[in-house]
């Protein structure tokens, strides 16, 4: 166990500092934040002053070493645009984007294992093509078609949820959370749903799949014959087989949920991380755009360990030392 | 119980999704500003809403044209001397009196600020010398003739010295004032604690990404604000911007789409649209032998003038704007429109005229035309690049086999800078809203010392023209610089230095029951909407 989590370790590091250098780089070719920054009315003496003072007159091999300098003592540089820390301006953000987030994973998992097991064991009934049918749907409609429409039905036409933005929030432990309160769960509801369509279309699938492998085997059949109950036997024997590749898969996808939701939060003026990141790539915000792909790398390595260790939990044959990574 | 509860709620639920009730007001904006700060950084998104907390000593109104903001009067002393008679009776919203010593406090803080990407100390480089007469008269001097100072002074949000922990006198100095402690940061703005200004509204809440709420100052000074609050809410993307007004959850929201303003209509809303100072222009390399976007010859064909006359003769400045624009544009014959300070009346548009370009390419012997590319953002102007494609089909038509290369803006101003294009679309708002703005940063020559020609990619270089600029620039008189801003427009004009496309119509659209005011500067300001009637 030890041996694993050391070597994992090491791994990650390696990807972390092969990600500093392709992301400083990549960023660095697009183009000069200044011309984005700078008032049209600059004039060049203006235009030496303010690259100076963002550090940018300097060539990029030291531009990297300073980076790596300061990323070493835990500071990932300060944000060309609003001039705070490029860590903290991210970790700000993050409160909204989990909570959409665990909202859209408990949709995926509680409409898409249900909805995918009664597919799976009626195949061919109605109900489960209908179900079948309808995660295509969840698969092939593109993600910000479906919010304007989502927003177009609910806001528009009924006007019965709103729009967009994160409406009222409280203070929990001094982080602003929206789920507390009424008005902020119904801000919640659409772009969770959003977030969520695609992913309960994949658990519906994978559960539905899992569930007809699963029926056929034979301890199936041998707690049917020693006469279980059709309900514990579905309940218990059939989906604790059938979590292992949904867990897996919803690991990723959390992963994917939280650092680009750029869609979602884009369609519903959600203020969390996704649109910090495609409003700081389209100003060529270096600092921010560097710390936060280190920041996704990190939280992928922490979501895939603990993916690792539920497949333990789940399934006791599992033992975290023959996996490789 | 647990039913009623529940009906409760959902009616709760219902009222904080209907439209806000009156006395507040909810606006959807495109772009947030980085910072609360009025000087951090000197962009459109701060510029407005600096306005609504900070004034100036000098407004500018909705057709940029100055007024009197916190100084009630100003005039040059002689040549390289102003003096500001400010206001009496203005508070800040700390209740602390505003004087002529916090004008030389936000004037010594501009060049301190921290980390701007964008300072404004161009706005006070010009300035030599403060001088605090008494408490309500200020003495400013510059280096050499400045007619520029009010214009400038129109973009300092004055602070409150007092609430800044300043008791004494301030000693102006270019390198560094005494009597000042320390300057607040910008992050004391943007939390709030030192948003102390004189404006209609005051700082309530500001969530980056989320929201900036604003309330009415009861004590202003002049016409108390309409509103109880304000709140911005940035809504980056058009769609849903649209979105949240035909929902109800915002009053008025800035930029909508072009296509979709007759939708707006048709659902009872009401749309204002105002000319911008913004020009699109074709800028053309006056340097490159040969051109970098050029095939077909080892000449640099744009050197000629009959080249450069026959490219704006084929562009049909018309359909551009009634086909791509949507009629919301207005075809230009300089660099900013009709009526503002510095144009020549009756300037208008070049005439299309295909066939009259295609001889004077033949003259010019060019008779088969040549090979263009022009370069253009995809992202930055309104419909820019479909703007590119229909130019780049008229230039065909007259035999120049023209090629559209549209990038997103950060890497188009890389390109631009580093000369790649021969041809380029781009576009320019005037920040003074007058004529030596354009002038100054797009034709003008080069120059370092001088400040001229940042934005003069296309390398244009006419010493007729930079010796008027700087003649009007050193000329205090009004009448005699407006003259010679007119000369100089039409000396590029007539040499085909640059070729003016069109300027930029602002759309905003709102719901029934309001009134706004469109700006040229296109800043969406809460203070110029009010309930109709």
């Amino acid at each position: 166990m030890l041996v694993y989590l050391l070597r994992r370790l090491g791994q990650s590091l390696f990807v972390i500092a092969a990600m500093a250098v392709l992301v400083f780089i990549g960023v660095f070719a697009i183009g000069n934040p200044i011309d984005i920054l700078i008032s049209p009315d600059a004039d060049q003496a203006e235009m030496a002053a303010a690259m100076a003072r963002l550090g940018l007159d300097k060539p990029l091999w030291e531009q990297f070493l300073i980076f790596i300098k300061n990323a070493l003592q835990g500071d990932l540089g300060r944000s060309f645009v609003y001039s705070t820390d490029a860590l903290g301006l991210i970790l700000s953000k993050l409160p909204a984007t989990l909570e959409l987030a665990f909202l859209a994973l408990i949709f995926a998992v509680f409409l898409g294992v249900p909805l995918g097991m009664i597919a799976g064991l009626k195949p061919n009934s109605i109900v489960g093509k209908s179900i079948m049918a309808g995660s295509i749907m969840g698969f092939s409609l593109p993600n910000f078609w479906q919010g304007m429409m989502l927003i177009l039905l609910f806001a528009v036409i009924f006007k019965v949820l709103p729009s967009g933005g994160r409406g009222d929030t409280v203070q929990v432990f001094g982080v602003a959370v929206s789920f507390l309160t009424l008005d902020g769960l119904s801000h919640m509801l659409l772009p969770a749903i959003n977030l969520a369509l695609f992913k309960t279309s994949l658990v519906i699938r994978l559960a539905r799949a899992g569930t007809r492998e699963a029926s056929l085997q034979d301890y199936v059949k041998f707690a049917r014959a020693k006469g279980l109950s059709q309900r514990r036997i579905v309940l218990v024997h059939i989906l604790k087989n059938i979590l292992i590749p949904v867990v897996t898969v919803l690991g990723l996808e959390l992963g994917n949920m939280i650092a680009f939701a750029v869609v979602t939060e884009t369609v519903f003026a959600w203020p969390g991380m996704g649109k910090l990141l495609i409003d700081s790539i389209q100003l060529l915000d270096r600092p921010v755009v560097v710390a936060y792909l280190m920041l996704t790398v990190f939280m992928f390595i922490i979501i895939n360990l603990a993916v690792d260790m539920l497949y333990c939990v789940l399934d006791p044959r599992v033992r975290l030392s023959e996996v490789r990574a | 119980m647990r039913k009623s509860t529940l009906l409760c709620a959902v009616s709760l639920a219902v009222v904080l999704a209907s439209p806000a009730v009156a006395q507040e007001l909810t606006i959807g904006v495109s772009a947030e500003p980085s910072a609360l700060d009025p000087h951090y950084h000197n962009l459109g998104p701060n510029n407005a809403m600096r306005r609504h907390m900070f004034e100036a000593l000098v407004l500018t109104d909705e057709n940029q044209r100055l007024s009197p903001g916190l100084a009630a009067s100003y005039e040059p002393v002689d040549d390289t001397t102003w003096e500001f008679k400010l206001r009496e009776g203005v508070k800040f919203h700390d209740g602390s009196p505003f004087t002529a010593r916090d004008v030389v406090f936000t004037v010594c803080r501009i060049p301190t600020v921290e980390n701007s990407p964008s300072s404004f100390t161009v706005y006070t480089k010009a300035i030599a010398g403060m001088e605090v007469k008494d408490p309500h008269t200020l003495i400013i001097k510059t280096d050499s003739p400045y007619p520029l100072l009010p214009n400038e002074a129109a973009s300092w949000g004055i602070l409150s010295a007092t609430a800044n922990g300043v008791t004494g006198d301030i000693g102006f100095s270019r390198d560094g004032c005494s009597g000042i402690d320390s300057y607040p940061k910008t992050e004391d703005f943007n939390s709030g604690k030192a948003a102390v200004g004189t404006g209609m509204y005051k700082f309530k809440e500001f969530t980056r990404g989320e929201k900036v709420v604003l309330a009415r100052n009861d004590d202003y000074w002049g016409d108390k604000g309409e509103w109880a609050t304000v709140t911005f809410r940035p809504i980056t993307s058009d769609g849903p911007r649209v979105a949240a007004l035909l929902a109800g959850d915002v009053d008025l929201i800035e930029n909508p789409p072009l296509q979709d303003l007759e939708r707006i209509k048709s659902e009872g809303f009401q749309v204002a649209q105002g000319l911008s100072n913004r020009v699109i222009y074709l800028h053309l390399d006056h340097e490159g032998e040969p051109s970098p976007g050029i095939t077909g010859t080892d000449k640099n064909p744009l050197k000629d003038i009959r080249v450069r006359k026959a490219l704006s003769m084929a562009i049909n400045r018309d359909a551009i704007v009634e086909r791509i624009m949507n009629g919301v544009a207005v075809p230009a014959g300089e660099l900013l429109p009709q009526g503002m300070f510095g144009t020549t009346p009756g300037a208008e548009a070049e005439k299309y005229n295909p066939e009259g370009a295609k001889k004077l390419l033949a003259e010019a012997g060019y008779p088969d035309g040549f090979g263009l590319t022009i370069g253009s953002p995809n992202d930055r102007y309104i419909n820019d690049a479909q703007v590119t494609q229909a130019v780049a089909q008229m230039l065909t038509r007259i035999g120049i086999q023209t090629q559209v290369d549209a990038v997103t803006a950060s890497t188009f101003f890389k390109r631009r800078n580093a000369f790649e294009f021969s041809v380029y679309l781009a576009g320019w708002g005037a920040a003074t809203g007058e004529m030596s703005s354009p002038l100054r940063a797009l034709v003008a020559t080069p120059d370092k010392a001088k400040g001229y020609g940042g934005t003069n990619a296309g390398r244009y270089s006419n010493p007729e023209m930079d010796t008027l600029i700087d003649q009007a620039l050193a000329t205090v008189d009004d009448d005699k610089r407006e003259a010679l801003l007119q000369q100089a427009s039409q000396v590029v004009i007539q040499d085909y230095g640059i070729l003016p496309l069109h300027f930029e119509v602002t759309p905003w659209a709102f719901r029934k029951g309001l009134s706004f005011v469109p700006r040229v500067d296109q800043y969406t300001l809460a203070l110029g909407v009010k309930p109709a009637g």
